[in-house]
């Protein structure tokens, strides 16, 4: 078994999860996950359609009901460690006619420093531009959101979850259906996350890319199969095991 | 228009249309952009059986036990909206078609069956209210804006429909970010720390305190009209939300004025003798509005086309 | 118990369109359109009241149940087409056009009707009976249009019964073997406009969508089939109209409308406790099971 031993103790971890199991009323769609993402990495959680990578983030988070399991950040329970994590969903699960502009979705991202009623000073609009120049938008910081490419639109909620200033970055599938231009721009912010000490962890499809992306992968297909770093738990052997026959591709 | 008769005759009923107009239009943005928009069909529906329970329950037309009644079945039918959507497996639509046409059936037996012949309490009253007859006895002209025995005897329905609309706008300006954030992307405020549900909830308990306030002036079906086109048209001119909750502002107030003036002095102006409904008129002039957005503001299309 | 000449067509009627009412709606609920019908229905009203006063200009009778559901028909067929317009052309969703068309419609309705009590001839029009329906004082003439109303409604959704099960049940197939979704679709609403008119007599413009949604949804408690849903759905229908039609002839004082759906309503209410697959008690007894399971 290629599995490694997990460390006993989570609270070193930034993001882990511990029996996580998830079932929309039927068969579990997540059974048992355990996940212990290391300070630091950047980590691709892989695995076949429906092998449940989006709803492991989804219901650690607490947005979808989850039948049994913890999720922690940095030893603490999620709900209490909301500050410490930006979350960026896949695309298309916002309403693109939204009276909002580019910049009035990444402003959304300060909503933690700004409550209810604190008013909006030159320093937070300041900041939101900074965001938005970060991943290449500044230009088009009063473009109606809907008027965006999809690769443009995803920029600018990732702009949004930089705004946040998080320590735990989990995104889901950023790189689905997005142009190469957007593409390079998303991991050239994400691997200079990574190089200032965040932990960024993305839901990931793309197997030809993980290798130059990501240090550390997370496999699943309902259960865990293997984690670790990538020279280590992307192999040959665990993709077999994820994807069974389905999988054409042979890695390495 | 001299102040003797439009003070006591126009003024009042012109007011609470604004302010029934305002207090429908502010959470009608919230509730077009969460596509809840037929949700303030179902409640204002509902309005009708929950003021006949509160009349039976005690008795009396009193304002209090038939807002109460009236709130209580708004948020009983919202509850058994989901309920049936749930058990259902249908949309929600289809559910609220359920639980809206049941209750106000519930309403109108219950109206017809029970000893309510003294009371001015009558279906088509309900369906489209009586904006005309809220009228300011104790006034004599402007000056009695400044006499405490006439204003002793103002109708209670200004204050109220006045006091509904602030505390509609209040709200809306103390959780205009959480409602912003959480209509735009729920997940995303969850995360952000935002109670999405409660704050979903308030938004219902506010669209149906703002139902039962202007059901006495206009009625369950008009009072649609303003929580629908206001909003609706100022989408078609800002893609800023600030922009839009203004805009709707000064549509439902235009509404409101356009209106009631059209339906009190239109037909003579026609050299007709008779008003025709205000509530009515209101609700064209607001769907008049929402057509020329629709054809002329500059940002009716959807994004990408 | 005795039932005039007139109270036998009038429930043959509310029969008959109770039964198409519930058929028709199965298809409108499975494409999840249901609430198109709020529309719909509202937006007869200022028909109706330009039909009478059209009718009384021409120095006719401007009672005329034929006239009137003309110019009812006509209305609605506009307030649909500009529904279909608001949510093709311009951003708004299809809720909210709904929402606006019915309310607009109905508003426009009321100050015609406010006109009409000023007209002379329009004292006793009465129009008022067409929005929470009312069969008291029903005319021979119109008991047997609505009847032949309800029966022909009822041959056009059995005419084309096959065509809207294959289009709600998979409307990407219908088109791959060359049949036109948006041609179904204009039948189907053209089925919706047919029910909404000939019932608005009987049930009024507010409460008939419970005809076209109520008996559907209690019907899907029951099977999973688009085709056995309808007929399911508008055996529901054909009793609660005929039901209501009895009970409100036999029961002086008693609004024809609000019985016919709360019948409806309690059809749905069985249901939803007892359908043996889908209803409340179903999921309590799997619900105590699955947790005994886990227990062990």
């Amino acid at each position: 078994m290629l599995m490694r031993t997990e460390p006993e103790d989570v609270s070193a971890s930034p993001f882990a999860v511990r029996g996580l199991t998830v079932g929309y009323g039927g068969d579990p769609v997540v059974q048992g996950v355990d996940l212990t993402v290391p300070d630091g990495a950047m980590l691709a959680i892989i695995g076949p359609n429906g092998a449940g990578k989006s709803t492991l983030l989804k219901a650690s988070l607490g947005l979808v009901p989850r039948m049994a399991g913890t999720a922690t950040v940095f030893g603490q329970p999620v709900a209490r460690q909301r500050a410490r994590i930006a979350y960026v969903p896949q695309r298309a699960s916002v309403d693109w006619d939204f009276p909002a502009r580019a910049i009035d979705v990444v402003m959304m991202g300060l909503y933690r420093d700004l409550g209810l009623l604190r008013p909006v000073r030159a320093r937070h609009l300041d900041r939101a531009r900074d965001c938005l120049a970060r991943v290449g938008m500044e230009d088009f910081a009063s473009r109606q959101i809907g008027q965006l490419s999809g690769g443009q639109q995803q920029r600018v909620f990732l702009a949004r979850a930089l705004a946040q200033d998080a320590e735990v970055y989990l995104l889901d599938e950023p790189f689905a259906g997005v142009d190469a231009a957007t593409e390079a721009a998303i991991i050239a912010v994400l691997k200079l996350l990574r190089d200032q000490g965040r932990t960024v962890v993305c839901v990931h499809h793309d197997l030809s890319t993980v290798r130059d992306y990501f240090t550390h992968v997370f496999l699943m297909n309902r259960t865990a199969v293997a984690q670790g770093p990538v020279a280590e738990a992307f192999t040959q052997e665990t993709l077999q095991r994820a994807y069974g026959g389905r999988l054409a591709f042979a890695a390495g | 228009m001299s102040g003797e008769e439009f003070v006591p005759l126009s003024l009042v009923p012109l007011l609470i249309g604004v302010c029934a107009a305002l207090a429908s239009a502010l959470p009608g943005n919230f509730l077009i952009l969460r596509r809840q928009a037929l949700i303030g069909d179902a409640i204002s529906h509902v309005v009708l059986p929950g003021i006949v329970v509160g009349f039976l329950l005690t008795g009396r037309v009193a304002t209090w036990p038939m807002m109460l009644g009236a709130g209580g079945t708004a948020l009983v039918s919202v509850l058994l909206i989901e309920v049936v959507a749930r058990f259902g497996r249908v949309e929600p639509g289809a559910a609220m078609g359920v639980v809206f046409t049941s209750m106000f059936a519930g309403g109108v037996l219950l109206l017809e069956l029970s000893d309510t012949s003294s009371v001015h309490l009558d279906v088509q009253h309900a369906l489209y209210g009586n904006l005309e007859s809220l009228i300011w006895l104790d006034a004599f002209g402007w000056e009695s804006l400044f006499d405490p025995v006439a204003l002793a005897g103002l109708p209670p329905e200004l204050p109220r429909m006045a006091l509904v609309a602030l505390g509609i706008a209040l709200f809306i300006r103390v959780l205009w970010r959480p409602l912003m954030l959480s209509t735009f992307d729920e997940g995303f405020a969850a995360m952000a720390g935002i109670a999405t549900r409660p704050l979903s909830l308030a938004l219902m308990v506010m669209s149906a305190i703002a139902a039962v306030a202007a059901f006495d002036a206009v009625g369950s079906i008009i009072v649609i009209a303003m929580f629908i086109c206001p909003p609706a048209a100022a989408r078609m001119m800002t893609d800023s939300l600030a922009r839009q909750i203004g805009w709707s502002a000064v549509f439902a107030t235009v509404s409101a004025v356009l209106g009631y003036v059209l339906a009190g002095y239109g037909p003579l102006w026609l050299g007709r003798a008779d008003a025709v409904s205000a509530a009515g008129m209101i609700a064209v002039v607001a769907g008049v509005i929402l057509g020329l957005a629709a054809v002329f503001g500059p940002c009716r299309r959807r994004a990408g086309t | 118990m005795e039932l005039g000449y007139n109270a036998l067509l009038v429930l043959t009627g509310a029969g008959l369109l109770g039964f198409t009412g519930g058929a028709t709606g199965t298809f409108l609920v499975l494409r999840k359109r249901a609430l198109l019908s709020d529309a719909i229905s509202h937006a007869t009203l200022p028909g109706v009241a330009l039909a009478f006063m059209a009718m009384v200009a021409l120095g006719g009778e401007g009672r005329n149940l034929f006239g009137l559901m003309l110019g009812a028909a006509l209305s609605a067929g506009i307030g649909l087409a500009v529904v279909q317009w608001l949510t093709g052309r311009t951003r708004l969703a299809e809720d909210a056009a709904i929402g606006a068309v019915l309310s607009v419609f109905f508003g426009a309705g009321v100050v015609l009707l406010t006109v009409i009590q000023t007209m002379t001839a329009g004292r006793q029009a009465g129009l008022e009976a067409f929005l929470l329906g009312s069969t008291a004082g029903m005319l021979r003439s119109e008991a047997e249009i609505i009847a032949a109303g309800g029966a022909l409604c009822l041959l056009a959704v059995a005419g084309l019964r096959r065509l809207l099960v294959l289009a709600a049940f998979d409307p990407g197939y219908a088109e791959s073997i060359g049949m036109n979704p948006r041609r179904i679709d204009a039948a189907l609403m053209m089925l919706v406009l047919a029910v909404v008119v000939v019932g608005l007599k009987i049930v009024g413009l507010v409460l008939i969508v419970a005809l076209l949604i109520i008996p559907p949804v209690a019907a899907r408690f029951w099977t999973d089939r688009a085709g056995v849903m309808a007929v399911i759905a508008g055996l529901t229908g054909a009793a609660a109209g005929a039901g209501g039609a009895l009970i409100s002839a036999l029961v002086p004082g008693v609004p024809t409308g609000p019985v016919i759906v709360l019948l409806a309503a309690g059809a749905f209410v069985l249901s939803m406790i007892f359908s043996p697959k889908r209803g409340v008690l179903a999921a309590l007894a799997r619900r105590r099971r699955w947790r005994a399971e886990v227990m062990e």
